[in-house]
């Protein structure tokens, strides 16, 4: 049985321009001890769909579905059956270290609170706990520095807090969501070591959720892509960053800065996330998709498996976009025209067009692409 | 902390300074000065009383001998219109009444506002909140010098539950309509102020953070929303303050109740100078004395605050 | 009395002074924020009815505000009910004098101290904020010290002490309201001078050798707008505020002028004698005034910094 299953998902904001669909129809499930990555620009969700699972949503936000944690029902459970839930089994590192600690509390009283609600613990015993997770942490001079106040903290260390916290209890999972968003790449990397190095240690489940495919590739053991609220392709880490069956997977993938890459600019998807208030009929990559065709725009092609493990959604064959190349931004637009015939991309519809406006409308040159480790 | 409680002082003591020379050289400023009557006085009587005011002294030793006297014996010297009593005593004899109305508006401002506001934020969009902001809009339009006669209409003249003025210290009665004028407005600004700063603490990401933590929502809301939900409100208090001494006047003025603000105005109106400053001056003292308590509280409650 | 939210104006200045930036007008997408919002617009169209009735009621009296019915004088009780037919449409008080009339000339004065208030506090207030953000460093600290320090001082006192000094004329009352008005507006200017400081165009006309006070002037007062402008409608009400506080004392406005204070102090004092509608007419003026200016005030901000983009 999976930790965790999240069956047909749905979370809607009401707001004064009218209903946004943050979240539309997700399947996700994730075993003991497995890292799952949750991939997607801003405002695709993916930070929504952790909210919905701990029953953090805003006030206006409202989760139809089923979340089931261990094989109970979670979703808009009463207060109290997630308060015991909430720390003790699933924990959630937030993406704003700066903002997420209480200012007005000392960090020892943050932590081992806790401790004090969930186990019983004395006051004493766990500040003592807590101040060795601050250890197990990396924060030089716990002792000392338990006694002080966020804000005397880096951003860094203060991350490192939060992670401190969410481990006090041992969850069976934790759900980082942007760990590293809001950090100097230096402290990044150390972040993301110290989250793998402690989830061995500890054997949870990790639900990691960033923009970034560059921290996906090291950390997780699947990874979901999001686009708009809706799963847009899944599957094992590594045959997804071989060999990306999604054009907005290849997209992410050439957005990777690499030392290795040609020229001197980074690849960019042109345009912008969908409007979630009014979501177009079809396919909402449609509009910034090198490879839409006139069926993408009044038809919403639905998550397929199309190789053991693997699934997809998109009109367009795999050959083709195996075939073409990630889209760019970077070029000049009179070499991605020539490039255009050679390709077998359909003429896109020229209201498609319009949305294309920031970048050529058609593929980069193969050069262009990332490495492909096949 | 002690070394930022000293230098608010030095900032204080100066400012209170200045508010003496600046009343005491407008009282100089003044036409006329403090005899001129409608009646003439002989010039020799004049001369006689300005002697024994002391107003025939240069002017910085007046200030010098004023100043010294409120330092050395608290003393504000007499009262310029009835010369066989001192400001001391005119204050002395209202200023337990206004203390005492002061003392329960503020609690009734600061009590209820904070618990009103508090408690339509987390029931956002229920009765109790729309009850809120009902009040604390049409409060906003009643000052206490227009809630008193609409408290006095109702209470008195209509009901006949309430004597419609005067005091006694032994029958509350006579202290529920001057508590509830002076009081009403601020508390409807606390509730305000008390509401929306509470929306939002609770849409806050260390709240989130909170919740996340498994605490249960009376947990979230005592330890973890309530002091930084009331910031807003502490830094409300000083202006509050002012603005309810300054009310008093009204409450003293139409209820009769014989507090500080009643000699004041009586002291205005017959331009007894002596008693004015007296009272400018005690109220100056008090609020600069307040703020200075605001403060520290302030810095108390939010550690980011350097001493 | 009631507080402007500083937070909230802060809030505005700080998305104002971004949008300019933009290069979006904040003003044309507030007109029509605000015409969508109908108590505002309720509150504006209510707050016009009042300045017409202002300016134009008396020319519909029948009596004028300070000569006395002799009908009706000792019995306003009785007789000085709001009649059409004696031409005292709001009544008399109890000298027999007509209600309406002294309501026009109440209405008057206090929309007057009101209006000039906010103007003394615009003026004096950005120019002040403006110089001392502008400066900056030791400057900046004296001159917001000296408004820290005149902030302490329990105004109310030292305006009655004023006005009974200099004697209780009309222009004192001004005056002084004037005068403590500026303080909380020079704050928030100067905090929104300091925000705009830095920013390039202000840095480019530095650079090409403006002088300060037209930088002032021309670049730093112009962005200053929407706030100042929200602030002045919400300071309208409190200089009412205070101006019948005061006159609600005795201390304000003399005989014969009159001002919504004055008038609902006389009418406070003579409601135990049965002549209810002297209180109420003025009382019910200054509300719907107070509630209108309130509202448009808080429109205003609401259509210039929406809460939900």
């Amino acid at each position: 049985m999976a930790l965790l299953d999240i069956q047909d998902l749905h979370v809607t904001f009401q707001t004064n321009d009218g209903q946004v669909h943050a979240v539309n129809g997700i399947n996700l499930s994730l075993n003991r001890g497995e890292t799952l990555g949750v991939v997607g620009e801003s405002g695709s969700g993916k930070s929504q769909l952790a909210f919905a699972v701990m029953g953090l949503l805003a006030r206006n936000g409202r989760a139809a579905g089923s979340v089931r944690f261990d094989g109970q029902e979670i979703l808009n459970a009463k207060p109290k059956l997630l308060n015991r839930i909430r720390a003790e089994k699933i924990a959630m590192v937030f993406q704003d270290p700066m903002t997420s600690l209480n200012p007005y509390m000392r960090v020892a009283d943050q932590m081992a609170e806790v401790l004090v609600l969930h186990q019983g613990a004395s006051k004493r015993d766990a500040v003592a706990e807590s101040i060795r997770m601050l250890d197990a942490v990396r924060i030089p001079d716990a002792r000392g520095r338990a006694r002080l106040f966020p804000h005397e903290f880096s951003g860094g260390m203060r991350q490192r807090v939060m992670i401190a916290m969410a481990l006090l209890c041992q969850p069976d999972l934790l759900i980082a969501d942007e760990p590293t968003t809001a950090l100097d790449v230096t402290v990044q990397a150390q972040i993301m070591t110290l989250l793998a190095d402690l989830q061995a240690e500890f054997g949870m489940a990790m639900m990691l959720i960033t923009h970034d495919l560059g921290v996906v590739a090291g950390a997780c053991d699947r990874v979901t892509v999001m686009y708009g609220g809706r799963i847009r392709e899944e599957g094992p880490t590594d045959p997804i960053f071989a060999d990306p069956a999604h054009p907005y997977t290849k997209g992410l993938l050439a957005a990777i800065p690499r030392v290795d890459q040609k020229g001197d600019r980074l690849s960019a998807i042109p345009g912008s996330p969908p409007n979630m208030s009014n979501p177009p009929p079809g396919c909402a990559f449609a509009p910034r998709c090198d490879f839409a065709m006139e069926i993408c725009v009044q038809d919403r092609p639905a998550l397929a498996a199309f190789a053991p493990g693997r699934a997809r959604a998109c009109h367009a064959e795999i050959s083709v976009i195996r075939e073409g190349a990630a889209p760019h931004d970077d070029l000049p637009f009179e070499a991605a025209a020539d490039e255009a015939g050679a390709l077998s991309t359909p003429e896109p519809e020229p209201e498609i067009e319009a949305g294309l406006s920031t970048g050529p409308a058609t593929a980069g040159p193969p050069q262009e692409r990332p490495d492909d480790p096949r | 902390m002690f070394g930022y409680i000293l230098r608010r002082l030095a900032v204080a003591i100066p400012t209170l300074l200045l508010l003496i020379v600046f009343s005491f050289i407008l009282m100089h400023a003044a036409p006329g000065g403090p005899f001129t009557r409608d009646r003439e006085i002989p010039a020799q009587v004049l001369a006689n009383l300005e002697a024994k005011y002391g107003l025939d002294d240069p002017l910085w030793k007046q200030i010098l001998d004023y100043v010294w006297g409120i330092i050395r014996h608290f003393d504000f010297g007499p009262s310029f219109v009835y010369p066989d009593r001192s400001v001391n005593e005119i204050i002395a004899a209202g200023f337990p009444v206004t203390l005492t109305y002061g003392l329960l508006s503020f609690v009734l401002a600061v009590g209820v506002g904070v618990a009103l506001g508090a408690a339509a934020a987390i029931r956002q969009n229920s009765w109790l909140d729309y009850l809120a902001v009902g009040i604390s809009i049409g409060a906003q339009v009643l000052p206490n010098f227009v809630m008193a006669p609409i408290l006095v209409l109702l209470f008195t003249l209509t009901l006949g539950w309430l004597p419609g003025g005067g005091w006694s210290f032994n029958n509350p009665d006579y202290w529920i309509m001057p508590v509830i004028a002076l009081g009403t407005s601020y508390m409807a600004s606390i509730a305000r102020i008390t509401r929306s700063s509470m929306l939002e603490v609770l849409s806050s990401n260390h709240i989130r953070t909170a919740r996340a933590k498994g605490l249960p929502e009376r947990r979230v809301i005592w330890k973890h929303a309530m002091k930084p939900a009331l910031l807003p409100v502490i830094s409300y208090l000083g202006p509050a303050f002012v603005s309810m001494i300054t009310g008093s006047v009204v409450i003293d003025m139409y209820f009769s109740t014989g507090g500080i603000g009643k000699s004041f105005v009586d002291s205005a109106l017959n331009r007894d100078y002596a008693v004015m400053m007296g009272v400018t001056i005690l109220v100056g003292a008090l609020t600069i004395l307040f703020s200075l308590v605001v403060d520290i509280m302030y810095a108390w409650i939010d550690p980011k605050i350097r001493y | 009395m009631t507080m402007i939210e500083h937070d909230k104006i802060k809030g505005l200045s700080d998305r104002m002074a971004a949008e300019e930036v933009r290069g979006r007008s904040p003003w044309a997408d507030a007109r029509k924020r605000f015409m969508k919002n109908r108590a505002a617009m309720v509150a504006l169209i209510v707050l016009v009815l009042i300045v017409i009735f202002a300016i134009f009621g008396l020319a519909f009296a029948e009596w004028d505000y300070e000569s006395i019915d002799f009908m009706v004088m000792g019995s306003a009780a009785t007789q000085g009910m709001p009649s059409l037919e004696n031409g005292h449409y709001f009544g008399t008080d109890d000298l027999g004098r007509d209600i309406y009339a002294r309501t026009v000339m109440g209405t008057r004065i206090s929309l007057m101290v009101g209006t000039v208030g906010a103007l003394v506090a615009v003026i004096v207030g950005t120019l002040y904020g403006a110089t001392s953000g502008y400066i900056g460093g030791r400057t900046d600290q004296v001159m917001m010290r000296l408004v820290d320090i005149l902030l302490s001082i329990p105004y109310m006192f030292v305006l009655i002490l004023l006005l009974v000094i200099f004697g209780r004329r009309l222009e004192m009352l001004f005056l002084g309201i004037g005068l403590i008005s500026w303080l909380e507006m020079s704050r928030i200017v100067r905090g929104q001078t300091l925000t705009l400081k830095n920013r390039e165009f202000i840095e480019a006309a530095r650079a090409t050798g403006v002088p300060g006070w037209k930088i002032i002037l021309r670049h730093i007062v112009p962005n200053l707008l929407g706030v100042v402008a929200v602030y002045a409608t919400l300071l309208v009400p409190l200089m009412i505020l205070t101006e019948s506080f005061i006159s609600f004392l005795g201390l304000g406005v003399q005989e014969p002028l009159t001002s919504w204070g004055a008038l609902i102090s006389e009418g406070a004092g003579t409601m135990r004698y049965g002549t209810i509608w002297q209180l109420g007419f003025p009382l019910g003026f200054f509300c719907v005034t107070l509630f209108a200016l309130f509202f448009i005030g808080d429109g205003l901000r609401d259509a210039l910094d929406p809460k939900d983009r």
